[in-house]
């Protein structure tokens, strides 16, 4: 590309560069130490009245900034193309301050007149943590433990709002106390009723008389999931991630109220925070629905058999609650409103719903409940329920032992104090809209996991985009790679090419820059090597290397003087003596 | 208005070709029976005749016949020495995947039965097994497979013969049916499909006359009772683990290592997980001698190879799976002039599947270099009529073929072995992500997980190209098939990664795999 800096420059398309990914991933260090090591980073071109615009808000609060004129270095185009990934912001001015993306010129100003930017600028050391979670379910926890392993300081706030029914559980989230776990088991005992009538015909012969027992089969379950809860405080404690069973709530842009059992009420701050509140069963919102009806929330730990069932929706969770309820030999009933399983395969979803009915389910089509009664008290007791066609006036009643709603789940953001520091929801879903780097309006604040808007609703999929994000906000690499070229003294005298002897080693920024790689390109490498090696056995560190004093002169004495980072993209060519 | 006149031209070249098939015929028959004095023969010409009705043969004929083809298919089962025979098919649909795979299943049900009572199932005890209604089960869906293929053959109008055949020169071969008659029958193109057998250690006294192999096994009337089972390939330790886990004492002997040919780490785990599933292992020993008790008892003598020494034991079956020979010596295959492999008898092919005749091909397990596999012969069959018929010359790709071993706790693999990736890329270009896991559905019942092991065998240099996958593990087939298409496709590591798990399954595992075994760092996985 000859075309001078400036107008075509800033024309071309990010899309169109043909950097490598090894250099991309580079750039994207070099990026980020530029980000996390100065107070105030912006991005800009020398020549953008708007760039000018931002650097003179900065001057006249007294603050002191660092700038990267895109036009003015080399890989400018590069480095607009890793920035756009880094913020989702394609244009230039590009601000950082103290770690927290605040946007172009336009949204500085806004967080200047708001308030915010203020927040930020003074918020540097002074808060507890560089990350607080609100909310312990999978993507929470493993956007935590990933932000752990790059050093920060990070807490989790987990509370579990006991359901109508009184029904509540340990850290993990829904996937583990109420969700995938304890269903995919329950499936299985169903899938075992089934492999029982099987086996008979592969030659297994015992007394036919086989019954359930719902209270052995949940007993197992809820044991199993009391062993994940355990499991999972123990891996945040082992992360060094501060754990606390107490629900959050923002009084301020940066802090945070945690209201724990017995209602004390305890403050914290951060510079960045992740919602990952998840969802909750809804419910009908009609006479007697949170009185007597349970939802996904409370059967599994349901003490008792829940007799005839009536499940009202056909949602996966709806069906697949409907299914191993029947394989379980239960009298069961499916109320579906319009269709089976929204959002799938039509096709498919109708197979699974005549493959439901020739197991024993009963459908009943366009009805939706309008009254719940309790006509006997009990473990089940006995249930009136009263539906009404969607279609038509026609009402209908049936009795059951108990009513599981499966109508669709809420987002947990309505009462966490969003509207206090300006995170807008979806007011009709409840959801958060976010970007692509599941930012939310606010810039410090992120979302992931079911309350995100439009995205899948599924355990492995907030896991991987907390773990993603938390690289994205903290990290890159974990390593820190020192390097130089060095001209041995035997080549100076003999005029040989002064930039081939190459010495690099490799350190754990999180374990005391311990060296965990050291390559050496220059005669006698494997006497020079050698000694390093016992060195590392010894846990060499970075510090030692440059405690030590050289021996000269030697090639093996330029490890003790290293000092630049590959990240920092400092040249280490040999220019002279 | 040319190809009509071709068109018309058709049935009278087909004619005189026959003619010429005819005359040729005759000459060899009579070279092959003398002066033709047999009973009336018959003689008939085909555009294709196909030796050996089993997967991968029928596979190729009925495509053939598809395409309009004039199609016949020879096809004899020899009893085995024990007197077992069996209908059309093959090994797969009759002694081998079908029945196997359903006695796997019986197998994994006994286990369920266990596991059931802790999700709150209460069985009531004793529990027992019945092989009679088992194998009578078994045996009539295999039934109900023969007369299927029957069906299929006739639907699609390919001549079905019930003949032992021979080749009397390169057109012509002559069968010869259970009552003696001879049927001659000529083909432009010859296949030959005939599979493999069981392989008898002839040299061990009472081997022959006592033993019984994956022949006989799946059609026995009467349970097996206490079983040898003799040899550690997967038909050794397939039958002795379903055996094991329907209740029998069974005990396996093995004169070195199990699965060769297999990732060793993944096949020591599979024996691993079977030895504590409760079948016995006798490793470094070799049968001697197999005598009759007057018990009705089998009593083995063996060696010990690590002591020296000798040592017997008593059964009730002794079991040979320790390896399969082609069926080609029957087959005259020097009369057609096409070459075999000294060494194990195989036929020799090209990537066309053509063996030193250009017009016979060989297919499936009795062609030498292939995997010993049902897909693989059917699809090569197919391709073959195929490529034969002018349909399309697209050629059978045997690399990356994905196969499960139906043990107690199966392994599925695909692509490279680790050994494999080291041989051929050297170590240092060889990354192996690893992880044991606990299936969901172990955890209530306290099920032992440790040989739940998953591997996966990439090249160092990024994108990590995946070179095999090793999954040990319930459903291992169900779960691999899928990544064997990711392999064929060219996955990455990196694109593994990225994609999403499915959850909660054991596949999930898969995409979470992270450890390298180069980082020395604990595989085991714990927790979501």
């Amino acid at each position: 590309m000859s075309s001078p800096p400036g107008r075509r420059a800033r024309l071309s398309s990010p899309g169109t560069s043909r950097l490598s990914s090894e250099a991309r991933e580079e750039l994207r260090r070099r990026l980020k130490d530029l980000i996390e090591g100065n107070r105030v980073m912006i991005f800009s071109k020398s020549y953008c009245p708007h760039s000018a615009k931002v650097k003179e808000l900065f001057s006249s609060l007294g603050v002191e900034y660092y700038i990267l004129e895109l036009d003015q270095v080399d890989d400018g185009i590069n480095v607009q193309e890793v920035l756009t990934e880094i913020s989702n912001q394609k244009t230039v001015p590009n601000i950082f301050v103290n770690k927290v993306h605040v946007g172009g010129c336009d949204r500085t100003f806004q967080a200047h007149r708001s308030g915010l930017l203020q927040k930020l600028l003074h918020e540097d050391s002074a808060n507890d943590y560089d990350l607080i979670v609100i909310g312990g379910g999978s993507g929470g926890l493993s956007c935590a433990k990933e932000a752990a392993k790059f050093g920060k300081k990070v807490m989790v706030l987990d509370f579990v709002v006991p359901s109508p029914q009184g029904s509540s559980w340990g850290l993990g989230g829904t996937c583990v106390n109420v969700g995938c776990i304890p269903k995919k088991l329950m499936h299985q005992a169903a899938l075992l009723g089934q492999a029982l009538q099987d086996s008979r015909k592969y030659g297994w012969e015992y007394n036919k008389q086989v019954k359930h027992n719902w209270e052995t089969m949940t007993e197992a379950i809820q044991n199993h999931i009391s062993s994940l809860n355990w499991s999972y405080r123990l891996k945040l404690r082992e992360k060094g991630v501060a754990y606390i069973n107490a629900y959050g709530e923002f009084v301020e842009p940066s802090k945070i109220k945690a209201t724990n059992k017995k209602g004390q009420e305890t403050f914290y701050t951060a510079s960045t925070f992740v919602i990952a509140t998840g969802e909750r069963p809804r419910y009908l919102g009609i006479q007697g629905d949170k009185e007597y009806c349970i939802t996904s929330d409370d059967l599994f730990s349901l003490p008792h058999c829940p007799g005839r069932t009536l499940v009202v929706g056909a949602s996966y969770v709806g069906l697949e609650c409907a299914g191993f309820l029947a394989g379980l030999g239960l009298d069961v009933t499916v109320m579906v409103r319009s269709v089976l399983l929204r959002g799938f395969d039509q096709e498919m979803a109708e197979k699974v719903g005549s493959y439901l009915e020739k197991e024993g389910i009963k459908f009943q089509r366009k009805f939706t409940p309008v009254l719940i009664q309790q006509m006997e008290r009990g473990s089940p007791g006995v249930l009136r329920v009263v539906a009404k066609s969607t279609e038509g006036p026609e009402t209908i009643e049936g009795v059951y032992n108990t009513v599981l709603l499966a109508v669709g789940r809420e987002s947990c953001t309505r009462k966490i104090g969003l509207e206090k520091i300006g995170v807008k929801i979806n007011e009709k879903s409840g959801k958060i809209p976010v970007n692509d780097m599941e930012q939310t309006n606010v810039p410090h604040v992120y979302a992931v996991g079911d309350i995100l808007e439009g995205k899948p609703e599924l355990t492995p999929v907030a896991i991987q985009a907390g773990k993603l994000l938390a690289r994205r906000l903290f990290g890159g690499s974990l390593e820190k790679v020192y390097h130089n070229l060095f001209w041995p003294l035997e080549w100076t005298v003999t005029g040989r090419d002064n930039n081939t002897c190459y010495a690099k080693i490799i350190c754990n920024k999180f374990d005391n820059e311990r060296v965990v790689g050291f390559h050496l390109l220059g005669p006698n490498a494997g006497e020079i090597t050698q000694g390093f090696a016992v060195a590392m056995k010894c846990g060499l560190t970075k510090q030692l290397l440059n405690d030590t004093i050289g021996i000269h002169p030697t090639c093996s004495e330029v490890f003790t003087t290293l000092e630049i980072t590959k990240s920092s993209g400092l040249d280490i060519t040999q220019k002279g003596c | 208005m040319a190809a009509m006149a071709a068109a018309l031209r058709g049935p009278v070249a087909r004619f005189r070709s026959r003619t010429r098939a005819w005359t040729r015929g005759t000459r060899g028959a009579a070279n092959a029976v003398g002066a033709g004095q047999q009973q009336q023969q018959q003689q008939q010409s085909f555009d294709l005749l196909v030796i050996g009705g089993g997967s991968g043969g029928l596979a190729c004929a009925k495509e053939a016949a598809q395409l309009g083809k004039k199609v016949a298919v020879a096809d004899y089962v020899e009893p085995s020495p024990r007197g077992t025979r069996w209908g059309l098919g093959g090994t797969c649909v009759n002694v081998g995947c079908i029945p196997k795979k359903l006695m796997h299943q019986a197998a994994l049900l006994g286990g369920m039965i266990k596991d059931a009572h802790h999700y709150g199932w209460e069985v009531t005890l004793p529990i027992q097994h019945s092989w009679k209604k088992m194998a009578e089960a078994v045996q009539n869906h295999v039934k109900s497979l023969n007369w299927g293929h029957r069906v299929q053959l006739q639907d699609r109008k390919v001549k079905y013969f019930n003949i032992k055949a021979s080749f009397v020169n390169e057109h012509m071969v002559q069968g010869v049916d259970k009552g003696g008659k001879v049927t001659l029958l000529s083909a432009d193109h010859i296949v030959i499909a005939t599979g493999g057998r069981p392989r008898y250690p002839t040299q061990i006294k009472g081997a022959m006359e006592y033993g019984v192999t994956s022949d006989d096994i799946f059609w026995l009337k009467e349970s097996p009772g206490k079983t040898l089972v003799v040899g550690a390939s997967y038909v050794a330790l397939e039958c002795a683990g379903f055996l094991t886990g329907i209740g029998l004492d069974t005990t396996v002997m093995m004169r070195s290592i199990p699965l060769r040919g297999f990732d060793q780490q993944m096949s020591s785990l599979v024996t691993e997980h079977m030895e504590s599933h409760g079948t016995r292992f006798l490793k470094g020993c070799v049968p001697s001698l197999i005598q009759k008790l007057p018990t009705g008892q089998l009593q083995v003598t063996w060696e010990d190879h690590a002591s020296g020494k000798e040592d017997t034991g008593t059964f009730d079956t002794v079991l040979w799976a320790i390896g399969r020979v082609p069926e080609t010596r029957n087959l005259n295959l020097e009369k057609a002039g096409v070459n075999v492999n000294p060494e194990n008898q195989k036929i020799v092919v090209d990537a066309q599947e053509a063996t030193s005749v250009p017009h016979i091909f060989a297919i499936g397990d009795v062609a030498e270099g292939r995997p010993e596999l049902t897909p693989t012969a059917i699809k090569a069959g197919k391709l073959l009529a195929q490529r034969l018929f002018g349909k399309s010359s697209a050629l059978m790709d045997y690399s990356n073929v994905p196969t499960t071993v139906f043990t107690p706790l199966e392994y599925g693999c695909v692509g490279l072995s680790e050994e494999e990736a080291v041989a051929l890329h050297g170590q240092e270009h060889v990354e192996v992500y690893h992880a044991y896991y606990k299936p969901l559905e172990f955890t209530v019942t306290d099920r032992d997980a440790s040989q739940c092991y998953i591997k996966m065998v990439c090249l160092r240099e990024p994108p990590q190209l995946v070179l095999g996958l090793h999954f040990l593990g319930p459903n291992a087939g169900e779960v691999t098939q899928g990544f064997a298409l990711g392999i064929k496709c060219g996955a990455s590591y990196a694109q593994v990664m990225q994609t999403v798990g499915i959850h909660p399954t054991c596949s999930e595992e898969v995409v979470k795999l992270h450890i390298s075994k180069r980082s020395g760092l604990e595989p085991t996985v714990t927790g979501c």
